[in-house]
């Protein structure tokens, strides 16, 4: 018998030693859950980080309303079958009540940042987990595992802690948290492949399927609560599925028939385009979106 | 053969190693379309007329800016032969920090020097740096040799220096291999360069496709430091009481004898419990619940070790360090010291001696010691930890120095010397140039 774990066994070790960690040094850790594909394998991780006792800490979905029905129907079902407990922050909330005000273009994904932050001090979480992957965006290719926050949820990218061997600092003042990224070291094609040998469900939006669908700046957006095609955009039934789930508006799909684990794997395996910018309009913005919105405390 | 290499760069600034990071990335294809496109944008509109590679690499705004690495860059990308971490390093002094935390989990390390200036004092640093940490392999990439005509006389009297400066610091003459490159223009990183004919050994990628990784060695007693105890108190699992965390070192079987330190309690194995069922055997990096025959105390910070071959349980230990805060580092410093899972108060008693990195010697009872510099000291602690030798064991016998009033990250320690010379001592310095007294030491010595 081999003992040489090979790589998905490497990542898998590496993410529960996070989350033990996590869970010997903070009193109130938090998983992000949104009921996407990278969440989703975040909680299978701490689920077998604990096993057999139950997941010691509460998930946190920030809520943009802006949300596929396949999605929400399946974090809630996933939330019941682990006897989870989930708390949800509505952007719309905080947008009625005038503490956020919608954006012109229509997008909610910048609007999570504050009602994340909001809910991180109302229930003092002082450990986030996100779901975040360095391969995703190069300023994320910059974060650590364990990144300190200030009060103001504000990441300095330029004062990082040191992060030595796997020996985690999560020492932080009152105020400050942490994020934590058990999957920094993961790639896409790491997900998918370990989704496949440990038999994940994911929502059906990650597979192929047939969908209303209209052009904007390059990418196939849905209609939905957010918003249907304009002037000039014609709604066409293709086949696609989503690479990326987030918000609506925001989010595009892309034309696939992989309709099954195996093929969306070699469909990742041989595509020319980042997850990231093949499907997320708010990355394209400008050559540091992503850092700019990650100062600002986004996930 | 390991199917995955933990690679780091160091180097000077300006000597290319985001370049040359971002060359490996774009000749083996690993840069996706959209990815690519916006670099030749930005390349464009700073007015270059070829696609500037380390753009790859320094994704934050102010790397961009300042065209410089401020913080590691972790990249990942694979081969037929094998999958590579790469972490991409600043190379400015003011950031080593940032250095040793890309080389703390290095295999190898990828050092640049450019042709023109040869090895100079950040080499000199990284090196030792890389030395001190444990780093088992060295690539020397004498880097833009195009600027020097792909002249051969200027790659050997450079190889040449650098290799006695490595062997003087531990490594071994087949540990290191010196490799004539250019990032810019790719010769010899993926492809074999026409401009080098002089120059028959393989290419960067080449080399680390099949350069030997040292596994973790099975036969190093049995190390498990206690994460968290598992106590699910349901129906199903009422008296269940596992020990979670991940084998540091070594192998554990059911049946093995074991003993619970810092208190000394003898137990057996039982069972290794996963949420995939029982193992017959776990062995070092994998994260795994251990059951014991004995209701014994046992709580996060302990250490489960093999019976018969235990590290060594001590109130005071001689350790190196890598200062890596800007406020010095003066004796008498009370600090947090974080080994394991375990993080207990510590008072530095001594500064045993400073290393010179440029001259390979050490500096004895230095005043104090200063960001980015190596320095031996004896330290007390508030209880007593298990603890084996770094050039022993990385997991275990590693440590953070921590600021108690801040939380900060202020040094990487290594239990023992690991450089050679800081035990030999070959020729001491005098001069002390760190001696100047400074008013905003760390902590003051206590009561
Ligand atoms: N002619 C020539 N120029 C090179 C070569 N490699 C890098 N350069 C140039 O050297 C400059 C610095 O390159 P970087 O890759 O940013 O250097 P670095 O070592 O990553 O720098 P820091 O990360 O800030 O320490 C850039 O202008 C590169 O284009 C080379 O092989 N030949
Ligand atoms: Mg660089």
């Amino acid at each position: 018998m081999t003992l040489a774990l090979d790589t998905l066994g490497r990542l898998e070790s590496e993410a529960i030693h996070i989350f033990r960690e996590v869970a010997g040094e903070f009193d109130r850790p938090v998983i992000l859950f949104s009921g996407g594909k990278d969440s989703t394998l975040l909680l299978h991780l701490a689920i077998k980080a604990f096993y057999p006792a139950p997941v010691p800490f509460p998930l946190l979905h920030v809520d943009t309303g802006h949300n596929f029905d396949e999605v929400i129907e399946f974090r809630d079902r996933v939330v019941a079958r682990h006897g989870l407990r989930l708390e949800v922050a509505k952007v719309q909330d905080w947008i009625d009540d005038g503490r956020l005000e919608e954006r012109p273009d229509g997008t909610r994904n910048p609007l999570q940042t504050v009602p994340l932050l909001d809910s991180i001090t109302q229930h003092k979480f002082d450990a986030v987990f996100g779901g975040g992957r360095r391969d995703e965006e190069r300023a994320r290719a910059k974060e650590r595992i364990f990144s300190l926050r200030t009060a103001f949820g504000q990441w300095d990218p330029k004062r990082q802690r040191p992060e030595l061997w796997n020996l985690y600092n999560g020492r932080h003042r009152a105020g400050e948290h942490v994020r934590v990224f058990p999957l920094s070291n993961w790639t896409e094609l790491d997900v998918w492949n370990y989704i496949e040998r440990e038999g994940i469900e994911l929502p059906d939006i990650y597979y192929s399927h047939q969908r209303d669908v209209f052009l904007r700046d390059g990418m196939w957006l849905a209609e939905g609560p957010w918003g249907t095609a304009r002037e000039g955009e014609t709604l066409e039934r293709k086949t696609v599925r989503y690479r990326t789930v987030g918000d609506g508006s925001c989010t595009g799909a892309v034309e696939s028939d992989a309709s099954d684990i195996h093929a969306v794997i070699a469909e990742v395996a041989a595509s020319r385009l980042t997850e990231r910018g093949a499907t997320r309009a708010d990355d394209r913005l400008s050559e540091a979106a992503m850092e700019d919105r990650k100062r600002e405390g986004y996930f | 053969m390991s199917d995955l290499l933990r690679l780091a760069t160091a180097g000077s600034v300006d000597d290319g190693k985001s370049t040359l990071v971002g060359r490996l990335l774009y000749d083996t294809k690993s840069v996706l379309a959209d990815t690519l496109d916006a670099v030749h944008r930005a390349s464009a509109d700073r007015g270059l007329a070829t696609p500037d590679l380390s753009l790859l690499v320094d994704g934050l705004r102010s790397e961009r800016e300042q065209g410089i690495t401020i913080d590691v860059a972790y990249r990942y990308f694979a081969t037929p032969k094998r999958s590579f971490v790469l972490a991409d390093t600043p190379g400015h002094v003011q950031y080593t920090r940032n250095t040793v935390t890309g080389a703390s989990t290095a295999q190898l390390a990828v050092l640049l020097v450019d042709a023109r200036k040869g090895v100079i004092e950040q080499t000199r640093r990284h090196a030792a740096v890389l030395a001190l940490l444990g780093v088992p392999r060295l690539v020397l990439a004498v880097n833009k040799i195009d600027l020097v005509g792909y002249d051969e006389v200027m790659f050997s009297r450079i190889a040449k220096e650098f290799t006695a400066h490595a062997t003087a610091l531990g490594y071994t003459e087949d540990s290191v291999v010196e490799i004539p490159v250019s990032a810019l223009a790719g010769d010899n990183v993926v492809e074999k360069s026409a401009n080098t004919p002089w120059y028959s050994g393989p290419t960067l990628l080449e080399h680390l496709e099949t350069v030997p990784v040292e596994p973790d060695p099975h036969d190093a007693p049995f190390r498990f430091p206690v994460q968290y105890v598992i106590r699910p108190r349901t129906a199903e699992h009422l008296d269940y009481r596992g020990y979670a965390g991940l084998v540091a070192a070594g192998t554990v079987k059911p049946g093995d004898e074991v003993v619970v330190l810092p208190s000394g309690r003898r137990s057996t194995v039982t069972k290794i419990d996963t949420a995939d069922g029982e193992l017959a055997e776990a062995a070092a990096g994998q994260s795994v619940t251990l059951l014991l025959a004995d209701d014994i105390d046992i709580s996060r910070g302990d250490l489960i070790s093999v019976a018969g071959n235990e590290p060594t349980v001590t109130d005071e230990l001689d350790a190196t360090l890598c200062w890596l805060a800007e406020k010095p580092l003066r004796p008498g410093a009370r600090v947090l010291v974080k080994h394991g899972t375990r993080t207990v108060q510590a008072m530095v008693t001594d500064l045993r001696d400073r290393f010179d990195e440029q001259k390979l010697s050490s500096v004895d009872g230095p005043a104090s010691l200063e960001l980015n510099e190596i320095g031996r000291v004896a330290l007390r602690l508030a209880e007593p930890v298990p603890l084996d030798d770094y050039s022993f064991s990385r997991r275990t016998g590693s440590f953070l120095v921590i600021d108690a009033s801040d939380g900060s990250t202020l040094a990487a320690g290594l239990v023992g010397a690991p450089l050679p010379l800081l035990e030999n001592g070959v020729e001491s310095c005098t001069g002390g140039s760190t001696a100047t007294p400074d008013n905003h030491a760390l902590v003051s010595p206590g009561p």
